[in-house]
């Protein structure tokens, strides 16, 4: 029966509730603008790599490298991508 | 019949009443043909619902080819407009619309199906596959491209087509000043063949990474197989960018959201900003596996292997990484700092060093060789001398101070026509010669296809050279005439006369083909260039299942090692095959997304909201379909394989 029971989806279903009760906290409560941004990029982050660990088995075959890679991968860019936007449009702009 | 008017084009002129009449007449000529000829049902059974990567191809070479001439009538209008100063062919409302017509169809509906036409009929072949791993969703990709292709080409007809530059940059996009619903045809066409190309990353980068035959490591690949991997890559992590930002710019005409505009918070720079997050690794895109087709074609006509594989891989490797950190020099005027500037500066000249590094590995590879001149290789010859020019105009553009000057000036035009064509254009002629063989069991005329290869040369460079002097001395882009006392007469006339010749050049392959489907034999054998790679150890034509015995692979060229030394590439005996079955569902699913375009663009709202649905029940019954494929038997691809060894 042990096996049968997905104990680490049913933990990661409820832990995932959790972040989206805190991330609503943001709407419902009165939070500066920092705080709150801060709450939500943590908490989406968080979630995001819940699901594609525990619901998508990101890491449960043998091609856990080239997923991984492709994900690292992923979020650099980003990244690069955001961090090059804000440098053209605010830091760097005069 | 207010409801119509929305249908009429803003600015009417004979040319497009008579286009009107042509694509009537054409679509007519069409329908009676297949119907005269009683072609429905082989349409049908054999091209719309097929999923074979091959015929997939094939349909992604015959659209792009289509749509290269498209864009070469326009080309050909935009300077014959030019030709002359004060000239009043057209005026500059229509002149608006040719340039930005040219520019989406030239990059998005030419050069992306060209190549893509190439990884689909090559890189399964080459990788020892059956076919690619997701072969409907290969399908879907086509279908999407094409509808979104088909949507953006019925703008000049309906509607009005967009005019803000293949850049479509805002607020000049925005509802303020394109007033007409040819801007909304950018950004819902491009969306929906945008949708087909991601599509397109996500299914060669796993057909690559899982579907290669057994021994072929990663390191053993292709070099054309390299590079659409690599591309891919970059596909798949650029064309979200697109994505997103064609949404915010559909929700800025459409809905009223301030994302771009100039008030109420929105930042119309954020636009360019996106655009070229994307637009930069979309030119690396194009040009990657058109160094792909070169590697291939320089060390099959060199006869010898390619000098330097593994520094041509990771020159690759390195581009893709690069192409994403130098986006901000196509707008280096646009007011960030100099520090800003010179980080894009640095990082963009830094791509000139891979780049340089293949170059020379192509010169080492040529260097000792045996060179057989055969049309795809005098291309090859060609474009490295003249892509170098390109690439050093390049470096150029790169240093932001200097920038200034040629910054929206004809030696901008002249640079990035100087690296697609002889680039990106040139490769893909070059790669159509050289695989026609295998996709169509004939050769091309070889004579005609070197006076093509230099007529587009000469061409090319009456054509664009004279933009650079031009540019320099202040011809602005996109301004549709200037006076005769610029000075600048001369060389337009120069420039369109090479344009004319690019024309005869173009309209030499389509009588190349016309003469070849005559007159060439079909006695070739399956490997009538003498070749290296695995592409060519099947038989000609390819059979429905690619390799009836899967290949094992020890070396880079398994397929010369094999003639050479005799090694056994297929070893073992015949096994059933399982193959994926054709479905429909892709091409109606195609039909269906050009609806919802269609709806979108003239914001009808209720039958958008019927496509959407339908969209969404298509997607619900193939998550319920079971579909486990068919198998060949033993016998037929005996049967398959003695009749085709017998044709060879
Ligand atoms: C050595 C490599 C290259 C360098 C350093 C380089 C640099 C640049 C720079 C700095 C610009 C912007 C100039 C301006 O707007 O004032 C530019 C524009 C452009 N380049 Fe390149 N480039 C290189 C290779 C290529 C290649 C290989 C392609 C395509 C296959 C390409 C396609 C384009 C296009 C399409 C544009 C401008 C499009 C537009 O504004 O409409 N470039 N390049
Ligand atoms: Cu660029």
């Amino acid at each position: 029966m042990k096996e049968l029971f997905p104990a680490k989806q049913v933990m990661g279903f409820v832990f995932s509730l959790i972040l989206t009760i805190v991330a609503l906290l943001v709407y419902y409560t009165d939070m500066s603008f920092t705080a709150g941004m801060t709450v939500l990029l943590i908490t989406a982050f968080i979630q995001a790599g819940l699901q594609l660990i525990v619901f998508m088995h990101a890491g449960e075959t043998k091609d856990k490298g080239a997923i991984y890679t492709n994900i690292y991968y992923g979020v650099f860019m980003a990244l690069i991508t955001i961090l090059g936007t804000l440098l053209c449009m605010i830091w760097g702009y005069v | 019949m207010d409801f119509f008017d929305r249908f009429a084009i803003p600015n009417p002129s004979p040319v497009i009443y008579a286009s009107m009449v042509a694509i009537g007449l054409t679509v007519l000529a069409i329908i009676a043909g297949l119907t005269h000829f009683k072609k429905w049902g082989y349409l049908w059974r054999e091209w719309l619902t097929t999923v074979d990567h091959k015929r997939i191809g094939v349909m992604y070479l015959i659209s792009a080819l289509l749509m290269l001439f498209r864009g070469g009538v326009d080309a050909v209008m935009l300077r014959a407009q030019l030709a002359t100063p004060d000239a009043k062919l057209l005026d500059a409302q229509h002149y608006n619309e040719i340039f930005s017509t040219h520019g989406v169809v030239m990059i998005l509906f030419m050069a992306m199906p060209f190549i893509i036409a190439l990884f689909n009929f090559v890189v399964p072949l080459q990788i020892g596959a059956r076919d690619v791993a997701f072969p409907r969703l290969n399908a879907l990709s086509f279908w999407l491209f094409f509808m979104g292709a088909m949507l953006f080409n019925i703008s000049f007809v309906l509607g009005g087509s967009p005019d803000a530059g293949w850049t479509s940059y805002f607020p000049l996009a925005g509802n303020q000043f394109s007033e007409s619903v040819g801007t909304n045809y950018y950004m819902i066409a491009i969306q929906i063949a945008g949708i087909g190309t991601l599509m397109t990353g996500v299914n060669f980068m796993t057909t690559i990474l899982k579907m290669r035959a057994p021994g072929m490591k990663l390191m053993k690949m292709p070099m054309f197989t390299w590079s659409a991997l690599v591309a891919n890559l970059i596909i798949v992590f650029a064309f979200p960018v697109l994505t997103v930002a064609l949404a915010m710019g559909t929700m800025d005409r459409l809905f009223g959201t301030h994302f771009f505009s100039t008030d109420a918070g929105g930042l119309d720079m954020l636009w360019a900003n996106l655009f070229w997050v994307w637009g930069h690794p979309e030119v690396y895109i194009l040009i990657l596996p058109a160094f792909g087709i070169y590697s291939e074609i320089i060390s099959t006509f060199a006869k010898r292997n390619l000098y330097g594989y593994k520094s041509m891989v990771w020159s690759m490797v390195v581009i893709a990484g690069y192409s994403f950190l130098v986006w901000a020099h196509h707008f280096f005027t646009m007011g960030q700092g100099a520090l800003t500037n010179s980080i894009f500066s640095i990082t963009t000249m830094a791509i000139a060093v891979p780049t340089g590094v293949k170059i020379f590995n192509w010169l080492f590879t040529l260097w000792r060789g045996k060179i057989q001149m055969t049309v795809p290789m005098l291309y090859s010859i060609l474009f490295i001398p003249l892509f170098t020019i390109g690439g050093v105009t390049g470096v150029m553009l790169a240093m932001s101070a200097a920038d200034y000057q040629y910054h929206n000036t004809m030696f901008l035009v002249a640079h990035f026509h100087n690296v697609i064509i002889p680039g990106v254009v040139f490769a893909m002629l070059a790669g159509l010669t050289y695989y026609w063989p295998k996709m169509f069991g004939f050769m091309l005329n070889e004579k005609i296809g070197k006076w093509t290869a230099w007529l587009l040369s000469i061409g090319f460079v009456l054509a664009f050279f004279p933009m650079y002097i031009t540019g320099l001395d202040g011809q602005a882009r996109r301004m549709y005439t200037y006076s005769a006392s610029t000075g600048f007469g001369p060389w337009n006339m120069a420039a369109f006369i090479g344009a004319l010749i690019m024309a005869v050049g173009f309209a030499l392959i389509v009588y190349n083909i016309y003469y070849s489907v005559r007159y060439a034999s079909r006695d070739i054998g399956s490997d009538p260039w003498d070749a290296r790679t695995l592409e060519w150890a099947t038989h000609t034509p390819v059979p429905e299942y690619n390799f009836a015995i899967t290949p094992q692979i020890d070396s880079i060229e398994p397929f010369w090692d094999a003639k050479k030394n005799g090694q056994e590439l297929f070893k073992g005996k015949f096994e059933k095959i399982h193959m994926p079955n054709s479905s429909g569902m892709p091409f109606i699913m195609g039909c269906i997304f050009f609806a919802w375009g269609f709806s979108f663009v003239f914001s009808i709202w209720i039958p958008l909201i019927i496509t959407t649905i339908g969209i969404f029940v298509c997607l619900a019954l193939r998550s319920f379909e079971v579909d486990h494929g068919h198998y060949i038997t033993v016998d037929e691809i005996e049967e398959t394989e003695t009749k085709l060894r017998g044709a060879n």
